[in-house]
C-alpha cells in the first residue's frame, strides 16, 4: 500500500473526531493522574487505591444525583465525601507506615483497593449505573452529533488542575505542602504540621479522583471495576510524565490518550491499550525519569 | 548449637512432609483437592519470594509467568496426542521462562516502585494479548483440556486419582523447595541478598547487578511457570483471569501473610489466605475479600514479618 492510499484510508474527519476524543479523555486522565502524582511526589506513596477512590466518587455522585437531581451538587458532594474518606484512610492505614520502606505502602494501598472494590460490588451490585449528564446539547461535527458535555468536561478538568496549581503556588497549605516535599524534617523543624499536611495531600488527591469519577460517569456506566483501567493508565501517565511532576503528567495524559484514540482507528480499543504500554516501556528504557523532564545530569 | 539447629530443621521438615504425604489418606475429597491447591499456590508464592524476600524486588508480574505456564501446558496438552504429563510441564516452564527473560531484560533496569509498575504493565500486556487473541487462546472463555495420565515413558501409564495427583504435586513442590533453598544459600543467593541490603555497595564490590537480577527474575518465572503447569493439570482449564494482575497481588498477599524471605512462609501464607477465603465465603459469599483485605492491611501494619516471622520471634523469646 502506497503512502497516498494510506492517507486516503484515514479519512480526515475521523482523525479530527479522534483528536477531540483523545484530548477530552486526556484531560480526565490528567485529573486522575495529577492526584496520583501529587500523592506520590509529596508522600512517596504509590496509591494503588486511587482507581477505587475514582470509582467510589462516581457512585457517591450517582447517589447524590438521585437524591438532589443536581449534577453540580453531586460533583461537589462526591469530591468532599471521598476527600474525607481519603483522610480517614491516611490516618488509619498510611500514617502508621510513615518512615517504613515505601514499598509497604504499595501493599497497604493494594489491600485498601481490594476492600473498597469488593465493598462497592457488595453495596451497589454488578449492574452498571448511569449518571445523567447535566446538559444534553450537541453540535455538528461532520456527520457526528458531538455532545457539548465532553468539551465541558475537558475544560472543567483543566480548571480543577489550574486551581490545584494556584493553590500549591500561593495557598498557605500549598506552600506548606511544597516545603514538605522539599525537606520533610526541615519543614517539621520550621513548625509545619507535617502529618496533617500529608493527610491533607491524600485528601486532596482523593477528592480529585472522585471529581474525575463523577465527570466521567456520564460517558460510560459506573461499575465497581471501572477503577482498575484508570489506575493502570494513571500509573503509565505518572511514570511517562515523571513521578511527582504535575506539568509532565498533564502532557503525558494528553499524549497517551491521543495515541490510544488514533490507534483505535485501526485496532479494537482493547488492543489500543498496548500502544500506551509500549510507550511506557520505551520511556522506562530510554528516559527513566520521564519524557517531559529535563535529563538529570 | 548450629548442628542441633540443622538437625531440628530436618526433623521438622520430615514431620511436615510425612503429614502432607499421609493427608490424602485421611482427608475427604474436598479437602484433599484443597490441600493440593494450597501446594500449587504455595509454589507460586515461593517463586515470587526469591524476588520479594531475597532480592528485594516486588514483582507484580507473576500472574504473567503463572498464566503463561498454564497456557503453555494447555498448548502441549491440546496439540500433542496422546497428552503427555512431562511435555505439559516442560512447555509450561519454557513458556514462562521465555516470558520471564523478556520481562526481566526490561524491568531489571529499574528499581523499587518502578520495577513493580513495569512488571505490572508487562503482565497486563500479556493479559490483553491473551484476552483478545481469540483464535489461539480461546479469548475470554479460555481453553479446556483433559488431564494427562501419570506416566513414565516405557514403564507405566496410569490415570491420575486425586491421591496420586496430590502426591505428584507434593513431590514437585518439595523438590522445587529444596532446589530453591539450595539456590538461596549459594553464593548467588548471597549476592541477591546483598543487592537487597545495599545495591550501590554490591555494585561497588564488583558484582554485575543487572545480570544477577535478570537471572533472579528468570528463575522466579521458571518456578512460577512450573506452578502454572501443575495448576493446568489439576484444574484442566486455562483462562485469561489467571494472567490478570490481581493474581500477582494475591501472590504478594501470600508472601506478606506468611513472611517474606523464608521460602516456607509463602506456603504458610497461601494456606492461611485460602483458609480465610474458604471460611469467610461461608458468610460473605463472593465478598470475602473485604474481611481478608482488612486482615491483610492489619498484617502489613502490625505484623510486617508475617506469620512465620511472628512465630519465630515468639518462640525465641
Amino acid at each position: 500500500m502506497g503512502i497516498e492510499q494510506l492517507v486516503q484510508a484515514i479519512p480526515f474527519d475521523q482523525l479530527l473526531v479522534q483528536t477531540i476524543n483523545g484530548i477530552v479523555a486526556g484531560m480526565i486522565l490528567a485529573l486522575v493522574a495529577s492526584g496520583l502524582t501529587l500523592i506520590f511526589g509529596i508522600m512517596d506513596v504509590v496509591n494503588f487505591a486511587h482507581g477505587e477512590l475514582f470509582m467510589l466518587g462516581a457512585y457517591v455522585g450517582v447517589i447524590i444525583l438521585a437524591a438532589t437531581g443536581d449534577f453540580w451538587i453531586a460533583l461537589l458532594a462526591a469530591s468532599i465525601a471521598i476527600a474525607l474518606l481519603g483522610a480517614a484512610i491516611h490516618v488509619t492505614v498510611l500514617r502508621p507506615l510513615l518512615g517504613r520502606d515505601p514499598l509497604t505502602t504499595i501493599l497497604a494501598t493494594f489491600g485498601i483497593s481490594l476492600v473498597l472494590q469488593n465493598y462497592a460490588l457488595w453495596q451497589f451490585g454488578p449492574v452498571a449505573r448511569k449518571i445523567q449528564e447535566p446538559f444534553t446539547g450537541h453540535f455538528t461535527l461532520f456527520y457526528l452529533e458531538y455532545p457539548w458535555y465532553r468539551l465541558v468536561i475537558a475544560l472543567l478538568s483543566a480548571g480543577i488542575i489550574g486551581a490545584l496549581w494556584l493553590f500549591l503556588k500561593f495557598g498557605t497549605y500549598g506552600i506548606w505542602i511544597r516545603a514538605t516535599t522539599q525537606d520533610r524534617v526541615m519543614a517539621q523543624a520550621m513548625g509545619i504540621p507535617v502529618p496533617r499536611v500529608l493527610t491533607a495531600v491524600f485528601a486532596i488527591g482523593s477528592g480529585m479522583a472522585a471529581a474525575s469519577g463523577v465527570l466521567f460517569g456520564p460517558l460510560v456506566g459506573v461499575n465497581h471495576a471501572m477503577g482498575l483501567d484508570w489506575v493502570l493508565k494513571a500509573f503509565i501517565v505518572v511514570v511517562v510524565g515523571g513521578m511527582g511532576n504535575l506539568g509532565g503528567s498533564i502532557a503525558a495524559s494528553i499524549f497517551i490518550s491521543l495515541l490510544e484514540s488514533y490507534a483505535s482507528l485501526w485496532v479494537s480499543p482493547a488492543q489500543a491499550v498496548i500502544f500506551s504500554f509500549v510507550v511506557l516501556i520505551l520511556t522506562l528504557l530510554f528516559r527513566p525519569t520521564g519524557l517531559f523532564v529535563p535529563t538529570p545530569k | 548449637m548450629n548442628a542441633r539447629r540443622i538437625a531440628a530443621y530436618w526433623i521438622v521438615f520430615s514431620v511436615v512432609l510425612a503429614l502432607l504425604i499421609a493427608a490424602p489418606l485421611v482427608l475427604p475429597e474436598f479437602w484433599r483437592r484443597f490441600l493440593t491447591e494450597i501446594l500449587i499456590w504455595g509454589l507460586l508464592a515461593m517463586s515470587s519470594d526469591i524476588l520479594i524476600g531475597y532480592a528485594g524486588m516486588i514483582s507484580f508480574g507473576h500472574s504473567a509467568f503463572f498464566g503463561l505456564g498454564i497456557y503453555g501446558a494447555a498448548a502441549a496438552l491440546l496439540s500433542v496426542k496422546p497428552p503427555n504429563l512431562w511435555l505439559a510441564l516442560l512447555f509450561g516452564v519454557i513458556a514462562a521462562a521465555g516470558v520471564a527473560a523478556f520481562v526481566a531484560y526490561f524491568s531489571t533496569r529499574l528499581r523499587d516502585i518502578y520495577f513493580a509498575i513495569t512488571t505490572l504493565i508487562f503482565s497486563q500486556i500479556f493479559y490483553v494479548i491473551i484476552f483478545t487473541w481469540t483464535e489461539v487462546t480461546g479469548g475470554e472463555n479460555g481453553l479446556t483440556f483433559s488431564r494427562p495420565p501419570l506416566a513414565v515413558p516405557g514403564l507405566f501409564s496410569v490415570p491420575f486419582t486425586s491421591q496420586t495427583l496430590h502426591w505428584f504435586v507434593l513431590a514437585v513442590v518439595t523438590l522445587s523447595y529444596l532446589v530453591l533453598r539450595r539456590i538461596t544459600r549459594s553464593p548467588f543467593g548471597m549476592v541477591l541478598q546483598s543487592i537487597r541490603e545495599n545495591e550501590a555497595r554490591t555494585r561497588a564490590i564488583g558484582y554485575p547487578i543487572e545480570r544477577y537480577k535478570i537471572v533472579a527474575v528468570m528463575l522466579s518465572g521458571l518456578f512460577a511457570g512450573l506452578a502454572g503447569g501443575l495448576y493446568a493439570i489439576q484444574n484442566r482449564f486455562a483462562a485469561p483471569d489467571f494472567v490478570f494482575f490481581l493474581v500477582s497481588g494475591e501472590v504478594i498477599i501470600f508472601n506478606v501473610m506468611g513472611g517474606i524471605g523464608t521460602l516456607v512462609g509463602p506456603i504458610v501464607g497461601a494456606a492461611f489466605f485460602l483458609l480465610l477465603r474458604e471460611g469467610f465465603s461461608r458468610f460473605f459469599t463472593e465478598y470475602y475479600l473485604i474481611p481478608v483485605g482488612l486482615i491483610f492491611i492489619a498484617m502489613v501494619i502490625f505484623l510486617p514479618q508475617g506469620l512465620l516471622g511472628f512465630m519465630r520471634r515468639t518462640l525465641n523469646r
